[in-house]
């Protein structure tokens, strides 16, 4: 006999995991576009090999693997991996990748809901420690139906490993802020992409983080959907642009304007797509707030004092660390009783 | 327009009502028989005082409480007494339960006893609850607390306000909205003389917002009352928890492990609210209550006044039947969200029962892994974390769960609505919470087991030791005896 509620919202984990490819749609749909075939190759093998390695765990763990394949999160987790990758590196980046964060990542944990870290995360810091030239190596834009659009044989070459013409090759907007103010060029002197070009994603970086425009949307329709609450990404972007905002106005000719900082590399991906994890993430709003601000305060300080030009990464994996410290720490309180958890007095 | 509070979490489920809430109150034919069980309230179960083969008057009193926390049963109608004995309870265990079986003679006579009161108003406030502890009345709302034990509070508390919950945030049920549209001044008057009870001044009636016609029809019969409120509330579940209305109305929080009395408010239901105004204007015991049937495997959906006792099967004859087979519907007592499954139609309707609800039966589908999505932290209107405490019990360490609030849980279901992974939350959580009640009888049990002992072996040692002083003292005695005759 089934037992009360019998009524059930119109939720389930595919249409959650569903809602998250959705909006990540456009974002892909434009970093396929505009970085051709290579890109599409890289996308559609680390999917898959996200999807052969999800069903190869589940038989070693002697799982039914159906209803763990059809619920989307594999493919989600190979998707979100792909976003993060520099659109040109070879095929074996994106099924080491795959496996990295589908093995490593999560089916060591114990499968889905059992890991502590992200596992697109995961996998993309260890592709970065392991083979940080590949992983470093972006392109400008070259979309279809322009004159610096590859054809296909050429793409297929690239996707196998031939080394990337220099010509064709590009520092991303960090990288170069990175470069030249080590060199102790003022930060005001520095002349990158513009301002439209972020916004739009006409610029050199990982296949899918490119465009604020198209992940903010993509973030606002999840958060519209309440896949995801506003609480980690507005306490992300926020401590970001406070801090940012702070040393730039301390010195403008050593730090990286607050603009550049939101707008450039993995943020905007991160705070509403990454970070927002919701196996990785805390459960109650004010831990997702002081999640988000941690994660906020890692990438600046990653980005502003570690070697790398991005922190992105790095910050959600540290804070994911701390996500079962947070939730112990950090419950709502329940009602009737106070945030210690004694029983509120009567007194007037 | 009183000020509302914001309450946590809480769901926004299709209310589901439109199946019955444009059917007017109608009386059921007579069954064949009434079986009417003597718990149908929280506390002592009551004693019968009739046998088998005794004729009984309408409104007679056949069952009487028994200790301070318990409710008398009546005759639903006059007939005789087939006898008294186990029968399935209106519960999903479908366990036995001592009921009094009572044929209906048709006359349907009432006993000479029932009389209209001239002026209850003008009774002591003592004098309206016992009037109300002797109609057998309680918390109609489904808790089936003795509602004369919740008027008498003012006794031991400071209370203010009266809230009259009219939320019926459950959806598919009708009944209170129903009495209410049909019998507002009946209802007024039952709240006024609760008032009158309790000695307080302030009656807030709480209505949600998808019953406009009920909350017109309440503000019609109380407009000459300046302080009786009607509020209208926003369509909201669990807003009918009596704690959660409370805090809406009034922006304060039921203390853990409290009573709503504690900050000065005492709630009582719609439905119970009438029964009072028939108790104390014409004498009439609680012997009928309005029951919704509906739901989309019932062929006619309807809000009918039945008599306690009537069989399920009766109710379900009179709406035209089922839509499918029986073993193809799920047979729900009470609403969907905390309702009852019952298994079998045979059981009688109780002084709880609010609705009957015939749903399609579905599989349960199967549950899957915690993607940890919070929904279930969002939800809860309780501020509870479901996911942890269901991973705690799912361990086997339960006290874990407890310290994350299990005893804090009002199993509304609110958060097994949300969840994507079809975790049965509110049975992990309904589980442990039986599980630790009777561990707690068992360690009681063991401690008086070893208290007795333990007395038992002191008294003994008493006893011996007792012997041997008089022993010792005859030794004595007979010493100085001897000493004396040398």
């Amino acid at each position: 006999m089934i037992a009360a509620p019998y009524l059930h919202e119109n939720a389930s984990i595919s249409r959650t995991m569903g809602l998250v490819m959705l909006a990540l749609f456009p974002a892909t749909v434009l970093g396929l576009y505009q970085f051709g075939w290579p890109a599409i190759l890289l996308f559609t093998t680390t999917v898959l090999a996200a999807i052969v390695a999800e069903y190869f765990c589940l038989k070693v763990a002697g799982k039914i693997a159906k209803p763990f394949l059809l619920d989307g999160s594999a493919i989600l987790t190979g998707w979100l991996l792909a976003m993060t990758l520099p659109p040109w590196a070879p095929w074996w980046i994106g099924i080491l990748g795959a496996f990295l964060a589908i093995v490593v990542g999560k089916h060591v944990f114990g499968g889905l809901g059992q890991n502590l870290f992200n596992p697109a995360m995961v996998a993309r810091v260890a592709l970065l420690i392991s083979f940080p030239f590949e992983m470093t190596l972006f392109t400008q834009p070259n979309p279809f139906f322009s004159v610096y659009n590859l054809s296909f044989n050429d793409s297929l070459d690239i996707f196998l490993g031939y080394p990337i013409p220099d010509a064709f090759t590009s520092a991303t907007v960090l990288d170069f802020y990175k470069a030249e103010l080590s060199q102790g060029i003022s930060a005001l002197q520095i002349k990158t992409d513009s301002l439209t070009q972020l916004l739009w994603g006409n610029t050199s970086g990982s296949l899918g983080e490119t465009s604020a425009l198209l992940i903010v949307l993509g973030g606002l329709f999840l958060i519209y959907k309440r896949v995801i609450t506003w609480h980690i990404p507005v306490a992300m972007l926020g401590t970001l642009t406070l801090l940012a905002s702070v040393l730039f106005w301390f010195d403008p000719n050593s730090y990286m304007s607050p603009v550049t900082h939101l707008l450039s590399g993995a943020v905007l991906l991160g705070a509403f797509f990454i970070a927002t994890d919701l196996v990785t993430s805390p459960v109650s709003t004010r831990g997702q707030l002081i999640f988000g601000a941690g994660c906020g305060l890692l990438v600046l300080v990653i980005r502003t004092f570690g070697n790398y030009p991005e922190g992105v990464a790095f910050a959600v994996l540290l804070m994911n660390g701390f996500t079962p410290l947070i939730d112990h720490y950090f419950k709502p309180r329940i009602y009737g009783r106070d945030r210690k958890g004694q029983p509120l007095s009567n007194e007037p | 327009m009183i000020k509302l509070f914001n309450i946590r979490g809480g769901i926004h489920p299709d209310d589901h009502k439109r199946f019955s809430a444009q059917q007017a109150i109608e009386s059921l034919p007579m069954p064949l028989l009434l079986h009417v069980p003597l718990q149908q309230h929280i506390g002592a179960i009551a004693e019968p005082l009739v046998q088998r083969g005794d004729q009984v008057k309408k409104g007679q009193l056949i069952a009487r409480h028994q200790g301070m926390v318990s409710a008398p049963v009546h005759a639903p109608t006059s007939g005789r007494i087939m006898g008294i004995g186990g029968y399935p309870a209106n519960h999903s265990s479908g366990l036995l339960v001592r009921t009094i079986t009572l044929k209906p003679d048709d006359e349907d006579t009432w006993a000479d006893n029932i009389q209209p009161i001239d002026d209850p108003l003008a009774l002591s406030p003592e004098d309206i609850a016992s009037k109300v502890a002797q109609a057998g009345i309680v918390g109609m709302g489904g808790a089936t607390f003795p509602a004369a034990v919740k008027l008498n509070l003012h006794k031991r508390y400071d209370l203010h306000t009266l809230v009259i919950n009219g939320a019926e945030c459950e959806p598919y049920l009708t009944c209170d909205d129903r009495l209410m549209q049909e019998h507002a001044e009946a209802v007024v008057d039952g709240v006024l003389l609760m008032a009158k009870a309790l000695k307080v001044e302030k009656i807030l009636f709480a209505i949600e917002n998808n019953k406009p016609q009920a909350q017109k029809s309440i503000a019609e019969a109380a407009h000459s009352h300046a302080h009786f409120k009607v509020v209208a509330l926003p369509t909201r579940y669990p807003l009918g928890s009596e704690k959660h209305l409370v805090q809406m109305l009034m922006g304060k929080e039921t203390p853990a492990r409290g009573l709503t009395a504690d900050i000065g408010a005492v709630v009582h239901n719609v439905s119970t609210a009438y029964a009072v105004h028939e108790a104390l204007r014409e004498g009439k015991p609680l012997i009928s209550r309005v029951v919704t049937v509906t739901g989309p495997a019932i062929k006619e959906a309807r809000n009918l006044r039945v008599l306690i006792g009537t069989p399920v099967s009766h109710l379900i004859q009179f709406c035209g039947g089922l839509t499918k087979k029986e073993d193809a519907v799920q047979l729900i007592s009470g609403g969907p969200m905390m309702g009852q499954p019952l298994s079998s139609t045979q059981v009688p309707i109780v002084k709880g029962s609010n609705g009957l609800l015939v749903l399609n039966q579905q599989p349960q589908k199967a549950e899957q892994a915690c993607i940890r999505c919070a929904s279930c932290v969002r939800a809860c209107p309780c501020g509870l974390t479901p996911l942890e405490m269901a991973a705690h019990i799912r361990r086997g360490s339960l006290d874990n769960s407890v310290k994350l609030g299990l005893l804090d849980c009002i199993s509304c279901g609110s958060c097994a609505y949300v969840c994507p992974a079809n975790i049965p939350l509110v049975q992990y959580f309904n589980y442990a919470k039986g599980e630790l009640a009777s561990r707690q009888r068992v360690q009681h049990k063991q401690q008086e087991t070893k208290r007795l002992a333990e007395a038992r072996t002191a008294r003994i040692e008493a006893l011996k030791k007792a012997r041997q002083e008089k022993m010792l003292q005859r030794k004595k005695e007979m010493q100085q005896q001897k000493q004396a005759s040398e």
